[in-house]
This record gives C-alpha cells, sequence and structure tokens, in this order.
C-alpha cells in the first residue's frame, strides 16, 4: 500500500492545462497545410501528381487541399520547388460540412460551429458517445484511447465513451467502413436513441483515407450515416480530436486558440 | 537440415526467382510437414493468382531461412494442416483468395469473407453477397452447454472482431474467433505495386505498429533494388521501432493492470503509453512514426542535437515507466490473478508456430532481432525476454523485460547519435530487380513482421504478402481461454493483445 501511495506521490498531476493552455506540439509537427498560389511557377503541378490520395487538385486559383483526403504526410512539401505549400502547427481541423475541408489558396478553414441551442441543451454538458472501428488501421482509435487518460482526462469535459450504443448519445466513426463492417455500423447507429450525434475521426473516416480506391470500403462515415463533425488527419493528433469536439460542444470560444506568435 | 530441397536464404536478401527450387506438390508439401515435426516454422506459405505457391521456413536457432515454390495445376490440393497446424490459418487464406480447395482441412472455412481474386473461382462455390461472420461454428453439444456470442462492435475501442464461446456453466470449453470486418484488402492493392500508396499500406497494415512492418517493407525495397543502407539511418530505424515497442508494452502493461482492477498502474501507464509516443512524435512530427522511414534511409533524420534533448526525456519517461509497472510486481493480488489466467501449453504453442512475446512467455526462444539480425541489431544486439510457464503473467514479465531492453537499447542510441552528423537524404530507389524475391523480417512489439515480394518480368510485385504476428497467435488465444472463465476473457485478449487489421489486412 505504501508503494502505490508513494507512486502516486512520484507520479504527481499530470493533467494537461488545456484548453487553459496548449500543450507544447513537437517541433516537426503536421497540421493544417496552407498553399500560397503566388508562389506556384506556371504550369507546375508536382504537389497533383505526388499526392497519394488525390488530396490536392489544381484549378484556376491554384492547388486545393482536400483535408478530408490529406494523410498529413511531408509528400507535397518535400516535392513542392517553391515552398508553396507548408505545415503549420495549428492543430484545429475539425469542420461541420465536408466541403468546409477543401481549402485553396489564401481561403480560412471554417473551423466547426457548435451545435445548434436544442441540440446544445442536450448534449452540451454530457455527451456519451459509442466508439465504432469499421475497417481503419487502429492508429485513430491509439488517439481516441490517449483522450480517455488522464493526461487529457475527457471526462471533465461532460464527454465519455460508452460500451452500448443504447447509452450512447452519438456514434464516433473510425475507418472506411469496410464492407464488411456497414451492417454492424448501421445496426449500432440504429440502436442509438434519436437525436444522435455521428463523429468521423480520421481521413479513412472522411475519404476513406489510403483505402480510397479500394472495393472492399464504402469511402467513409457519410456514404452510410449523416455525418456532423469531420476530424481529418491521418490519424488526427489527440489535441485535433479534443479540439473538433469541445467545438462542437460549444465549449472554446477564445481559449484553444494558437497564441497569436505561433500563428504567425 | 541437410538434404533439404529448399534453398537457403537470409533475412531481407533479395533471390532470382530461378534460385528458388521449383518442387513437384507431393515433395513441397512433405518437406513443409518434415521440416516442422523437426522443429522449423512455418513462416509464411501463400500462392498468387498464377496457382504458384510460396513457403518460407524459419530455423530460428540455425539463423537461417529456406524457400522453395510449387505450382498447381489445377485449384485444389490435399492440405497438409492435419499432419502441419501451422498451415491452418494459410490454407484458409489461400483457398479464400484463389479459389483453391484444399482437401482433407479439418476446418475449411473462409477467413476474411471477401470475393476471390480470381473471377468466378471461390473454394465454397459461393455465389450470394457474402455475410461476415455467418459460418458453420464448431460447436460444443449437451445439456447445459451454451453459447456466447461477441462482436463485431465491442463495449471498448477496439477493432471488431467475432468470439463465439461454447461454456459449461462459467467454464469455456471452445473459443472460436472470427475476423475480416477490418479487411480492406491491402494485398490485393499492393499488386503491380510499389506505388504511391504502397508506403502508406505497409504504414497502416496494423497502424500501431506502422515502424516494424514499414520497416520490413523498406528492407524489401532496398534488397530489390540493389541500395545499401547507411549505418546511422539504421541505427535510427532501430530508435524508432523500440519506441514503438515500449510505448505499446507500457501500454499493454497498464491495460492488464486495468482488467484485474489494479489502477494506479492503469492510470499511470496510460499516460506514460503517451509520453512514450510523444517520444516518436518529437523525432518525426507523428505519434505513430509516420513517414520516418523511406525506402532507402529516412524521411525523417533525427538531428544530433535532437537526440541530445531526448536524453533527458528518455530517462525520466523511464523512470515514470519502472514506478508504475514495478508495482505489479509488487502486489499479490495482481500476481495471483496474472498467473492463472490463460495459459498456453508451451507444447501446443510450437505445434501451432507462437511468435513473439506470446512464443517467448512460453519459453520459446524466438526474436528475429537476434535469430535473423536486421538493421542495427547484429552489431548491437538487444535483451529479449524469455518467461516459461505461458499464462498471462509470462506475457506480462515478457513485456517488463523488453521494456529494459529497448530502453538500454535507446540510451546507447541517443548518446551515440548525439556525436554523429546526419546522413544524406535517400535519393530515389532505383528500379526493382525482375523475376526475384525478397522474405523481409522484423520483430515487431507482438511479434514477427514478415513481408515476402515476389516481383515480375517488369520489377513490380506480382505478389506482395503480408504476414502480421497476429496472424499466427490468434488461436494461441483462444487455446488460452480453454477450460478459463469467460470472465477471464478480456485479461487473457489484453496479454496477447493482437491485432485485428493485421491480421485482415
Amino acid at each position: 500500500m505504501i508503494h502505490i501511495l508513494l507512486s502516486r506521490w512520484r507520479q504527481g498531476y499530470r493533467t494537461l492545462r488545456y484548453p487553459k493552455e496548449l500543450p507544447p506540439l513537437p517541433e516537426r509537427f503536421r497540421g493544417l497545410p496552407v498553399v500560397d498560389a503566388k508562389l506556384c511557377p506556371a504550369d507546375c503541378r508536382i504537389c497533383e501528381e505526388v499526392c497519394p490520395t488525390e488530396a490536392i487538385v489544381i484549378d484556376a486559383a491554384g492547388p486545393r487541399i482536400d483535408l478530408g483526403r490529406c494523410l498529413f504526410c511531408p509528400d507535397c512539401t518535400d516535392a513542392c520547388p517553391t515552398g508553396a505549400i507548408h505545415t503549420t502547427k495549428d492543430h484545429r481541423l475539425a469542420t461541420r460540412q465536408r466541403e468546409d475541408l477543401r481549402v485553396g489558396s489564401g481561403e480560412e478553414l471554417h473551423l466547426a460551429q457548435a451545435l445548434d441551442a436544442e441540440l446544445m441543451q442536450l448534449f452540451g454538458r454530457s455527451l456519451k458517445l459509442r466508439v465504432v472501428s469499421a475497417g481503419g488501421c487502429n492508429g485513430c482509435e491509439v488517439d481516441v484511447n490517449v483522450l480517455g487518460t488522464l493526461a487529457w482526462d475527457l471526462g471533465r469535459f461532460g464527454i465519455q465513451y460508452v460500451a452500448s450504443p443504447r447509452h450512447a448519445d452519438g456514434i464516433l466513426l473510425c475507418g472506411p467502413i469496410t464492407a464488411n463492417m456497414e451492417l454492424a455500423v448501421r445496426k449500432t447507429y440504429e440502436a442509438v436513441a434519436e437525436p444522435k450525434l455521428v463523429l468521423a475521426v480520421g481521413a479513412c473516416a472522411i475519404s476513406g483515407g489510403p483505402f480510397f480506391r479500394q472495393s472492399e470500403q464504402l469511402g467513409g462515415a457519410a456514404s452510410v450515416l449523416p455525418v456532423d463533425l469531420f476530424i481529418p488527419g491521418c490519424p488526427p493528433h489527440p489535441l485535433t480530436l479534443l479540439d473538433g469536439m469541445l467545438r462542437l460542444l460549444g465549449r472554446l470560444k477564445q481559449e484553444g486558440r494558437l497564441p497569436t506568435k505561433a500563428a504567425k | 537440415m541437410s538434404g533439404t530441397l529448399f534453398a537457403p536464404c537470409r533475412n531481407g536478401q533479395a533471390l532470382p526467382l530461378k534460385d528458388v527450387p521449383e518442387l513437384e506438390l507431393a515433395s513441397f508439401q512433405d518437406e513443409i510437414i518434415r521440416a516442422v515435426s523437426e522443429g522449423q516454422r512455418l513462416a509464411c506459405l501463400c500462392a498468387d493468382a498464377e496457382l504458384r505457391v510460396f513457403a518460407v521456413l524459419a530455423e530460428d536457432a540455425a539463423s537461417r531461412l529456406w524457400i522453395a515454390r510449387t505450382r498447381l495445376d489445377r485449384p485444389s490440393c490435399p492440405s497438409i494442416t492435419p499432419q502441419c497446424p501451422q498451415a491452418h490459418l494459410f490454407e484458409r487464406e489461400m483457398a479464400e483468395q484463389f479459389g483453391i480447395t484444399f482437401v482433407g482441412h479439418p476446418w475449411f472455412k473462409p477467413l476474411r469473407f471477401h470475393d476471390s481474386w480470381v473471377e468466378g473461382r471461390d473454394a465454397w462455390g459461393r455465389t450470394d453477397p457474402l455475410e461476415p461472420g455467418v459460418l458453420d461454428f464448431f460447436r460444443v453439444e449437451g445439456e447445459e452447454i451454451h453459447e456466447v456470442a461477441v462482436g463485431p462492435v465491442h463495449a471498448g475501442v477496439i477493432e471488431p472482431g467475432h468470439f463465439r464461446f461454447q461454456c459449461h456453466g462459467e467454464t469455456v470449453y471452445h473459443l472460436e474467433i472470427v475476423l475480416g470486418y477490418q479487411h480492406r484488402g491491402i494485398e490485393r492493392a499492393l499488386v503491380g505495386g510499389p506505388h504511391a500508396l504502397s508506403l502508406k499500406f505497409a504504414e497502416t497494415a496494423s497502424g500501431d505498429s506502422s515502424i516494424a512492418h514499414v520497416w520490413a517493407y523498406c528492407q524489401a525495397l532496398e534488397a530489390l533494388a540493389g541500395v545499401e543502407v547507411p549505418s546511422r539511418s539504421q541505427w535510427i530505424r532501430g530508435v524508432a521501432l523500440e519506441l514503438e515497442r515500449a510505448a505499446n508494452h507500457t501500454g499493454d502493461l497498464g491495460a492488464m493492470a486495468g482488467d484485474v482492477g489494479f489502477l494506479p498502474t492503469s492510470s499511470f501507464c496510460g499516460r506514460i503509453r503517451g509520453d512514450w509516443l510523444n517520444l516518436t512524435a518529437e523525432i518525426c512530427g507523428s505519434r505513430l512514426g509516420r513517414d520516418w522511414l523511406r525506402p532507402g534511409g529516412l524521411g525523417k533524420d533525427l538531428k544530433p542535437e535532437v537526440a541530445w534533448r531526448l536524453i533527458s526525456r528518455l530517462s525520466r519517461t523511464w523512470k515514470d515507466t519502472r514506478d508504475a509497472v514495478e508495482l505489479l510486481w509488487d502486489n499479490a493480488s495482481v500476481l495471483n490473478r496474472f498467473e492463472v489466467a490463460g495459459r498456453v501449453d508451451p507444447i501446443q504453442a510450437r505445434e501451432i508456430g507462437l511468435v513473439g512475446v506470446a512464443a517467448r512467455a512460453c519459453g520459446i526462444d524466438l526474436d528475429v532481432r537476434k535469430d535473423h539480425p536486421f538493421g542495427p541489431y547484429a552489431s548491437h544486439p538487444i535483451e529479449t525476454g524469455k518467461a516459461q510457464s505461458g499464462s498471462a503473467h509470462s506475457r506480462a514479465w515478457v513485456r517488463w523485460q523488453e521494456l529494459g531492453g529497448s530502453h538500454g537499447f535507446l540510451s546507447k542510441a541517443f548518446e551515440e547519435l548525439t556525436e554523429l552528423s546526419p546522413d544524406p537524404r535517400p535519393p530515389k530507389l532505383p528500379s526493382l530487380a525482375a523475376d526475384s524475391c525478397c522474405v523481409s523480417l522484423t520483430e515487431g512489439w507482438r511479434g514477427e513482421v514478415l513481408h515476402l515480394a515476389v516481383t515480375d518480368g517488369q520489377g513490380r510485385f506480382a505478389r506482395y504478402k503480408i504476414v502480421d504476428p497476429s496472424f499466427h497467435n490468434w488461436f494461441g488465444l483462444a487455446l488460452a481461454l480453454r477450460g478459463e472463465q469467460i470472465s477471464d476473457f478480456p485479461l487473457c485478449n489484453k496479454s496477447f493483445n493482437l491485432s485485428y487489421c493485421g491480421h485482415d489486412l
């Protein structure tokens, strides 16, 4: 017993002060990618060609990045001859609409708006989620799980993962939805009482991710369910996940934004 | 192995296909049965669309691999599973992928519930849309026998799979594990590669073992392209793999503590696992080590000043880990639960060909880093874990020993890497040798990861086979449950912590 108490004392209080303070992100963290089309050489399509998931499309206004397809890998930034594409350390990526994830040069990402007043009254202070894993690589699940540890302590925001869809207010879905999981996903969703939310987490759940060409999968959560929140990443950093959930619940105002210094 | 018909090969060696003996089916199968009965392991058995069948045998104690192939003249052949249980899932896999019937297979059922790669050739003659998890389960009959069905969707943040228990009261007589829900067609998509997505497929074959898989992938490509990786880059790959191991072993020990209701270690380790992942992120930007390794070397180098900075973080993380995990060995109620749960008989473990942590927990001295050294492990040997009893306790203890090994390796690496200047960025890989193959092994935190690349006349993948350690080990979990209480399933399951997506691919 004494060893346990001593350990407890040594391990200390380690819950992050987020959202009052942003936890430090690694130097090489790859957050929001941004495009400056002014730097693009004429007729250059290198980024579009090297992107393994066809996340970049070049139109008259320059490259447009689909964050829902993006794996946040360095293939485009490494290949770009002029630095017109680079990743920032901005961890905030979640949106309410699929269309909002397609961001062009000079455009701002429309981050997720809070739920409407009625849903907010229901879920704002207590949101129970059933996590369903449907064909990804278990990478998103790793960081979804991490939010439950005492470093992030998801419970203090009133958000909790529950064991049954009957106890849930919504589904947090990872993976592209394989053909083999379609029925299970539909049944789980049906078992959740109305009104209910769907959170699509990670590139797979938004667009099929690296598996987008495979006929063994359906191309993401929206192919089967109405999605209320899209959280990009491969996998999303726990901070990106939490930011998305808290925005949905209207819990982030000024807090949780990057300090102006780092944003520059 | 004297008088063998198979050709010897080393881990990560490119071999022209003409040097891979093509045997008659009967002698090919006899040789596998004989070699396995003499203590070798069937590390891989796979087919391709042209009904070529490749086998890789591992003679671990002698640090040798053996390879051979045969060609079927029709999609049907005798099953060797009755004489060689290690072939069980490999034969079911070949049947499902290429419509090959294995006559006399005692458990001839689908594995992942997908269509055959060869249109119109299905081993079971299935024509209706496939229903995952619908099959002829092994059933125990009798008065008071009942069946418990769990999944595919489970009660935690965990991948999908179906478990069918045959019980009498609380006692489990038999557990059948049915997977395939995570099947997204990785192997089929790798045919014709390498392409822009193939590295991503390696990274996401089993996302918590990204480094182990991507290293096996890189090693195969480098061998086939005839590229040498600088020794400093190999050191750093070792750092990547050992950080991955440390993070997952820490998480598993915490989760096992949680499953016996010992909350201090459970909650400390949950957080400390994140500290290990953050060390990985500090070096390459991603907590799971994505884009750290590239064919030819590294995608993200570990600069000397970062190595210097990480020395103190590593020692803090290790101190916290030790403090949290050692509580387990000091607590009688934890030890009591660990020691009696989930025992796998060491003889059966050999018969079914367990690998990795689960094998070492049964006294089977097996570790790719030691037996078939790759990267830095020949010049920097690492302490591997070992235990005897085959229980959940042994699996926990092996993890704990290996955490110590990884920590030792990492502290030495970080110190030496502060002295060495970065390697140049790897150039684009030349094209792969045509009509060749390569067996590439690494030791992930679960166990042996095997990639077998076979190229065609243009140097593209004619077949790319991935064997995740979970493929060998899921049946071990089923055996561990025999005679157990169903309420101990979570603990037994966690003590293996196998990958669903790595199995389903």
